[in-house]
């Protein structure tokens, strides 16, 4: 392999992981928007979500100060993405810490299973981890024959539903409590048939099967949200303490991460602590917040590796555009505030990532023409940009996408491209476009009383729920011309 | 002022009755209201489905076109959204640096209807009449492209007669989207269902918002239900008076005689100064 760049970075391979969508968005979406009880558990969770982050974001009088601030320092960052990685590298390798560099999902897996196997274990226990479920790392472990625990409550009850989770924050938001205990009673060893669908008894089951795994695992796998470059620290934040569990209690510490999650310094650590929890669980700061750089005699793990994964995401940086997509900090607030994910949910999106930043992290990742649906799969209403803690622009990058998407197609043009290619034609012509308005005319003869109810395809898809409008008698151009005795 | 109206292309062929009141409203404020009949359109749809090649010459048409202009007005968000934070990125994209600049010009002199009333003019009661309970829906890109805040509803509340009634979850996106619609069918029909739900829940017997399109959407889906509450443009609502030409938008007109005496009825006052 020649050391010289020759070409565009490659984008993250299909047949292995969680991004690469196996039906478009509009399919999948309609099989989700019929299923009542994800509607419900969706609609009450992003309003009382959404409540909570607006009430905790209005108390700071500087969150758009911070919100630049967090943009300033992702785009900064990533201007200089190979220089902090190299400084993290050394730093983690000084503190005792193994750094291993992956370029895709496949890469990283043998790495991970590697690293495990030459433990002598055949079990691991989890934090919750996007990019392990973004590698298809628990599928990878079970082919070597290695059980992996999902130790986060919500991961732990989509692991044990054989699902996949559907929320970045609230992995199992489309399951109800009847639901979950029917799962804990079915895969959860040792639970009584007593178990009722209480919160409080469904916590406390799942907590003493957790407990057994925390006290007997030798090796953990985690994620990390931000990695600090100068003192190679690695920083992990969440509700439960079971992710302080796995940090703390076994031998070895396998973490893996995204080489976007490195930041340069602490001071830039506490911009991030301060938009991450209020834009993700609407909290002014998050339960448990562990750190930790390389490794301790005597306390805590004394094996550390930090895997660095690409995946796609050098092909990302490269898109001037895209590439804001790579400052995301995972914290769900576009998910929440978006009226298409309220009422689809993640599992339309077909990727670890849903959402409006799924739907274009994820094309983004894998190349668009992989999920060439997604990137069209929002109406463009913005409210994700605002909510978003780093000022994603993601409606920019979706009609981004959308021009990638149409002009890297190779196929014979379809009737779509046909039509916009024929009405840019029509309406760069004023002449066209007068006589085109007034041949909608011909349209009054499939209305009734004013509307009309029935249109062949596409326009099918319209006239399926509303009307649509008659045409009227004389467009506003014929009107103008007339207004005046004429003059125009 | 000499005001360049950019009536969009949806309202020129679907919805002349936007643009008339639009001119109406202007002319009665005082403006001169030009017509520059070579428009045609912003080249909006195009953009968003992706079609950015297929955009650029409307772009390039958009500057000949407009150019001259002391001031652009156009009764949409979306399409004023389109002029403003498109345009200029898309031709700079595609390799036209010099129709950029133009585009860039031009983004700072075209003005979404009410922006132009409240900050243009510095008008929040335009003299309206309307008797009507009414209920607003702020379009997305009206809201989070140009930011009109409340300056839609600073006009409304000075409409004589007009009831205001606010709008349940009003800054949710009523599923249109452009070709979203059509793509999306099934998902933007699940969020019109709420929107309309919501819409119905004021018991306003208008519905209204900056937007043709958006409106076209809701008000397909609330005919569709044979509900009772219909849409007007914001500007239709503006240019209403008492007395004044046009008149007040009539309301009391039954589905069956829309039907048959059509569009004079539903056009109003403004086929009426059209002489049909």
């Amino acid at each position: 392999m020649s050391k010289v760049f020759v070409g565009m970075p490659a984008h993250a391979p299909a047949g292995v992981g969680a991004l690469h969508a196996s039906e478009s968005f509009p399919a999948a979406a309609r099989t989700a928007l019929a299923d009542t009880q994800l509607r419900r558990n969706l609609g009450a969770a992003t309003t009382t979500i959404r409540a909570k982050r607006e009430a905790v974001v209005g108390e700071l009088a500087d969150w758009e100060q911070l919100r630049l601030a967090g943009q300033a320092i992702k785009a900064a960052t990533m201007a200089r993405l190979d220089e902090h990685l190299i400084r993290l590298e050394e730093e983690v390798t000084k503190r005792g810490g193994v750094v291993h560099w992956a370029r895709d999902a496949a890469e990283a897996n043998r790495i991970v299973t590697g690293l495990i196997q030459a433990t002598g274990a055949d079990e691991v226990i989890k934090v919750k981890s996007m990019v392990t479920q973004e590698i298809g790392l628990n599928e990878a472990l079970a082919e070597a024959g290695i059980a992996a625990w999902e130790t986060d409550l919500a991961e732990l009850i989509v692991q044990l539903g054989h699902d996949k989770p559907s929320h970045i924050l609230v992995p199992a938001i489309h399951r109800n409590r009847a639901e979950i205990r029917e799962i804990f009673l079915r895969e959860m060893p040792g639970v009584e048939a007593s178990l009722a669908d209480e919160p409080q008894e469904l916590a406390m089951a799942a907590r003493a099967h957790l407990r057994r795994k925390f006290l007997t695992a030798k090796v953990a796998v985690s994620g990390a949200n931000f990695a600090i470059a100068e003192t190679g620290t690695l920083v992990v934040v969440e509700s439960e303490g079971n992710g302080r569990m796995c940090l703390t209690l076994p031998d070895t510490l396998i973490t893996v991460m995204g080489i976007e999650k490195v930041i340069p310094s602490w001071t830039d650590l506490e911009v991030f602590l301060q938009l991450l929890p209020r834009s993700s669980t609407g909290e002014r700061m998050n339960p448990y917040t562990s750190m930790w750089a390389g490794i301790t005699e005597g306390d805590g793990p004394q094996e550390f590796h930090l895997v660095l994964l690409d995946n796609g995401r050098t092909a990302v940086l490269a898109d001037e555009v895209g590439r804001e997509a790579l400052h995301c900090i995972r914290c769900s607030a576009c998910l929440n505030v978006c009226p298409v994910y309220e009422r689809t949910g993640g599992h339309a999106y077909g990727s670890v990532y849903p959402g409006p930043i799924g739907a274009v992290l994820t094309p983004l990742l894998t190349g668009v023409l992989e999920n060439p649906s997604l990137p069209y799969a929002s109406t463009l209403c913005g409210a994700c940009f605002d909510a978003c803690p780093v000022r994603i622009d993601i409606p920019s990058i979706l009609v981004h996408l959308r021009a990638r998407s149409t002009e890297q197609t190779r196929k014979p043009p379809s009737a779509e491209a046909i039509a916009m290619t024929l009405a840019s034609w029509v309406m760069s012509s004023p002449r066209l476009f007068g006589w085109a308005g007034r041949a909608m005319r011909a349209g009054r003869l499939l209305a009734r009383r004013g509307r009309i109810r029935r249109l062949p395809p596409p326009l099918s898809a319209w006239t399926a729920a509303r009307d649509a409008p008659s045409p009227p008698r004389q467009t506003f151009r014929q009107w103008w011309r007339h207004r005046d005795g004429g003059t125009p | 002022m000499r005001v360049a109206l950019f009536v969009t292309c949806l309202a020129d062929t679907l919805f002349p009755r936007v643009g008339q009141a639009t001119t109406r409203l202007l002319e009665r404020l005082g403006h001169e209201v030009v017509f520059p009949p070579a428009q045609t359109c912003c080249g909006q749809m195009h953009i968003n489905t992706g079609y950015q090649r297929q955009a650029l010459p409307l772009v390039q048409h958009f500057a000949d076109v407009f150019e001259a202009a002391e001031a652009i007005v156009a009764p949409s968000g979306s399409c004023v959204g389109s002029v403003r934070h498109q345009h200029a990125s898309l031709a700079r994209r595609l390799g036209h640096p010099r129709l950029a600049e133009r585009s860039a010009a031009l983004a700072a002199k075209t003005f979404e209807l009410c922006e132009f009333l409240v900050d243009v003019l510095g008008v929040t009661d335009v003299g309206a009449y309307f008797p009507h309970r009414v209920t607003y829906h702020p379009t997305c890109h009206s809201l989070r492209m140009l930011r009109v805040a409340d300056k839609p509803l600073r006009l409304l509340r000075n409409v004589r007669g007009l009831e205001l009634t606010p709008l349940p979850d009003a800054e949710q996106c009523c599923g249109f989207g452009g070709t979203f619609a059509l793509k999306n069918s099934d998902t933007s029909t699940a969020m019109l269902a709420d929107k309309m739900g919501h819409v119905l829940s004021t018991r306003a017997e208008v519905l209204t918002a900056g937007d043709a399109s958006c409106l076209m959407h809701i008000g397909g889906g609330l005919t569709r239900l044979s509900a009772g509450t219909r849409t007007l443009h914001i500007a239709e609502i503006l240019a209403s008076t008492e007395s004044g030409p046009g008149g007040a938008v009539p309301l009391a007109v039954t589905a069956e005689k829309q039907g048959r005496v059509a569009p004079s009825a539903r056009n109003a006052g403004a086929d009426r100064e059209a002489g049909s």
